[in-house]
């Protein structure tokens, strides 16, 4: 006779999650392990944008990320279609609250200017007068189109976000509402900034 | 003139449809193991990778995620 190991099956997650007793003990306890995991992993990651923190608010840090992917994970648990692995679906979360908290960690005592504090440089190295002529015009035509096209509030987004490269998560933060918002507001300044250089013959039609 | 396009296009951001960062989230699970699958994934969720080009948030998570299953 022989022997076979069992082969291994994947755990129903959702199940054991929902069960009673030990057992959902047991799948929370391997839920928090996994996001905590994910959570150091990420701020691994990010490590060079948080030189200045300790090992210590480091842990700190992705043991919150973690306790809160966990919160969001047990909120969302009825929508998960299986779409993926439950494990990749749950990850998600952790990396989102990880990410979240190293870019508002790294800019705690940074302002965030709403003014364009430079703007970018459309001239090739080494170009001739005619294409500096060229890339000149081009940025007069931006600073135009951003005063004159743009609402103050899409203004500031926009200012904030592709010019200063504030980051999405410390804007949200700062102005009191989501990255969604944000990213829709900063999708529909760039539209209209497109269009506007698009009529003034800058920008080719797309 | 590529150089001065790269920058502007940055700027600017993608064109076509972009799903946005609510759509981004809920789908990033599914569309980075089809990735990893080597399937066609931005056929499964279109407008993902023109989201992706536009928001450093949401690219980042992308990354993270594709570089944790890999």
């Amino acid at each position: 006779m022989t022997v076979t190991s069992p082969v291994p099956v994947e755990r129903n997650w959702v199940d054991s999650l929902k069960a009673d007793g030990i057992e959902r003990d047991d799948a929370l306890a391997d839920l928090h392990d996994l996001l905590l995991r994910a959570a150091r992993f990420e701020i691994g990651r990010r490590r060079a944008a948080l030189s200045h923190v300790r090992g210590e608010e480091l842990e700190d840090l992705a043991v919150q990320a973690a306790d809160d992917a966990m919160v969001a994970v047990l909120a969302k648990l009825d929508t998960y279609r299986g779409a993926s692995r439950f494990t990749t679906w749950a990850y998600k979360f952790a990396l989102l609250e990880a990410g979240v908290r190293v870019r508002r960690r790294a800019w705690q005592a940074r302002e965030v200017v709403l003014e364009p504090e430079s703007w970018p440089s459309f001239e090739d190295e080494g170009a001739s007068v005619d294409r500096r002529h060229e890339a000149a015009e081009l940025l007069a035509a931006l600073q135009s189109a951003v005063r004159g096209a743009l609402t103050p509030h899409q203004r500031e987004v926009f200012t904030a976000l592709a010019l200063n490269e504030v980051p999405i998560d410390v804007l949200s933060e700062r102005m009191g509402t989501t990255r969604g918002a944000l990213y829709k507001t900063l999708h529909d300044a760039r539209r209209k900034l497109r269009a506007e250089l698009t009529a003034t013959g800058h920008m080719e039609e797309t | 003139m590529t150089d001065r396009n790269d920058r502007l296009e940055r700027l600017l951001g993608p064109t076509g449809p972009d799903i946005g960062c609510e759509e981004c989230f809920e789908r990033l699970d599914e569309y980075v193991e089809l990735e990893l699958q080597g399937r066609d994934a931005e056929a499964s969720v279109p407008g993902m990778r023109a989201h992706l080009d536009g928001c450093p948030a949401c690219r980042e998570e992308h990354e993270s995620l594709h570089a944790l299953l890999s």
